[in-house]
């Protein structure tokens, strides 16, 4: 079964750490991707660019509605994220909560809609 | 004087009329009308095994298909018939044999309605394999524990696990589980269903945890078996059936989590406290249906066997050596009890306990009670200096308990104007007619 860990986090807060504080945490989030793909369980995963950089499409009337920012304007977006295969939930929980993310965020754990059956 | 006995929501929920034979479920019983006493002990000795065979094919079965509503749906109609047919020709002599058969044909039949949908067709394969597999193999193996801790899993919405495991262990229906909750069944039934979706859609696995996680998660386990006892208590004059029902059925889990793990210490503390508080059930009532407090209780009128059980069972919990909130709870019980039977004071004793479980949980309620067996102790004046500091929790604006044991401080310590309000706020908070009349005569007593 798959899981997508939706990682959370104030937008503004990485740029308010220090150098020092910064390559911390990307030491941390390097070794946890590490760990996950040393399990074999690590499906794909990404960092995003802030919502900043996003832009919102929809169709109205036929034609599309695009505008500029995120889908929901919140203090907490969504900065990255983990797909990861195992079983069961309680799997994907431990490992949400290894996730540098949830120490400085909220890890959402979503499972994937299995289209096989 | 300390008002009420205990430290939980069982407290002010002092239950009346001694109800031995839990009342009919499904309407076919209704119709046969039970006259006699015969009928209506074959009809609570069917229903009994009823639904212990219910809950342990439920369990079965969703084990293997982790579609908990669809085991259901093919034991429902298997069981409704049960309920009618097993009171009046008695019991078969393999209980599940016979429900699976009926529930077999169910399947069979949706099976056939529903061809075309592929995906439900699938699911009803794997259930009807799961079928055969039980009629080939007589002794099913128990699951109805693994069951359990799929419904008090923490991603699982809190407020549903109780709810939820009375419905798929014991197969009550949702509209009583509902009027026991008080809630609208329609809202009830959505919270049970989007339960049973977020199981089979999350990959909530089937089965007991590991030694390492067990402890936390029995937690969850039993404190959703006490939820629904403390929630069969809150109709102290036992006129609800569904909800005083609530608490036969809360003690019956009980019962099964204790004998499927004897050596979970807390397992066996919350069934003594529960069987605690039910042994005083009748003595809380007296004839003319006022409420009778603990410390003016008849020892007499109290079912000795079930304290006598209850005291076994917290000794044999004692020697593990591991103490736990049921536990503390349960020797608090032991201790009230030991009190009013031989008239020895031990508050010393019952402080030192409310310590240690406020230390473990410390919420509001257990220090109310701890305050009251610290005025019995220290005096008035000391308890409402403890009670003070968790005056500022908002919780306790609405807890009757609260107002109560501040109004009974507060005479005590001659501020009766102060009492009087008090007692104001506890009488208007109360739902109950005669734990009203009670507090309004002790109110009344005040200008003496």
């Amino acid at each position: 079964m798959q899981y997508l860990l939706m990682l959370y986090s104030e937008e503004g807060g990485w740029n308010q750490l220090t150098k020092d504080q910064q390559d911390q945490g990307m030491a941390a989030y390097r070794a946890y991707t590490e760990a996950l793909q040393k399990a074999g369980v690590l499906k794909g995963s990404n960092r995003l660019q802030p919502t900043s950089a996003a832009t919102t499409v929809r169709l109205a009337n036929g034609k599309p509605h695009v505008l500029d920012g995120p889908y929901v304007e919140s203090k907490e977006q969504i900065g990255g994220y983990y797909l990861i295969e195992m079983w069961p939930l309680d799997a994907a929980i431990s490992w949400a909560a290894r996730c540098p993310g949830a120490g400085h965020g909220t890890v959402e754990v979503r499972p994937v809609w299995n289209m096989a059956t | 004087m300390s008002f009420g006995d205990g430290h939980s929501r069982s407290d002010k929920a002092e239950t009346g009329d001694e109800q031995l034979l839990t009342p009919p479920t499904g309407e076919g019983q209704t119709r046969q009308g039970a006259s006699s006493a015969a009928s209506i002990a074959a009809r609570a000795a069917a229903e009994a095994v009823a639904r212990r065979s219910y809950g342990k094919l439920v369990a079965f079965l969703a084990a293997r298909t982790r579609d908990v509503a669809a085991a259901e749906d093919a034991l429902s109609e298997a069981f409704a018939a049960a309920l009618t047919d097993w009171p009046v020709k008695g019991c078969p002599a393999n209980p599940e044999a016979w429900l699976l058969t009926v529930a077999r044909r169910k399947t069979i039949d949706m099976h056939r309605g529903r061809r075309r949908d592929e995906i439900a067709s699938e699911e009803l394969r794997i259930l009807a394999l799961g079928l055969e597999a039980v009629a080939l193999n007589p002794g099913i193996p128990d699951q109805r524990l693994a069951l359990m801790f799929v419904c008090a899993h923490p991603a699982i919405e809190a407020s549903v696990r109780a709810p939820l495991i009375l419905q798929t262990v014991l197969g009550l229906d949702a509209k009583k589980i509902a009027s026991a909750f008080l809630m609208s069944p329609a809202a009830m039934g959505k919270r049970l269903v989007r339960a049973k979706d977020k199981i089979r859609q999350a990959g909530i696995s089937f089965s007991v945890p590991e030694r390492e996680e067990l402890a936390g998660r029995l937690d969850t386990v039993l404190d959703a078996i006490y939820a629904a006892f403390a929630e069969g208590w809150t109709d102290p004059g036992g006129t609800d059936a569904a909800r005083r029902d609530l608490t036969e059925e809360a003690m019956f889990l009980a019962r099964l989590v204790a004998q499927l793990l004897p050596k979970e210490p807390e397992a066996l503390g919350l069934l003594a406290l529960i069987l605690h508080a039910e042994a005083r059930r009748g003595a809380r009532r007296n004839d003319r249906g006022d409420y009778v407090p603990l410390a003016e209780q008849d020892p007499a009128r109290w079912d000795a066997a079930m304290i006598d059980e209850a005291e076994a069972l917290l000794q044999r919990a004692s020697g593990m050596n591991s103490i736990g909130r049921y536990q503390l709870e349960g020797a608090l019980q032991s201790a009230h009890v030991d009190r009013c039977r031989t008239g020895q004071a031990n508050w010393a004793e019952v402080v030192q306990l409310y310590d240690a479980l406020f230390a473990l949980a410390g919420s509001p309620v257990v220090a109310i009670n701890r305050a009251l067996a610290i005025a019995e102790l220290h005096g008035a004046g000391a308890a409402l200096v403890v009670m003070q500091e968790v005056a500022a929790d908002k919780r306790l604006a609405e807890y009757q308990p609260y107002w109560a044991a501040r109004a009974v401080l507060l005479a005590k310590t001659g501020a009766l104007g102060e009492a009087r309000e008090a007692y104001e706020i506890a009488i208007g908070l109360e739902r109950d007619a005669p734990v009203r009349r009670f507090l309004q005569e002790r109110q009344a007593a005040l200008k003496g």
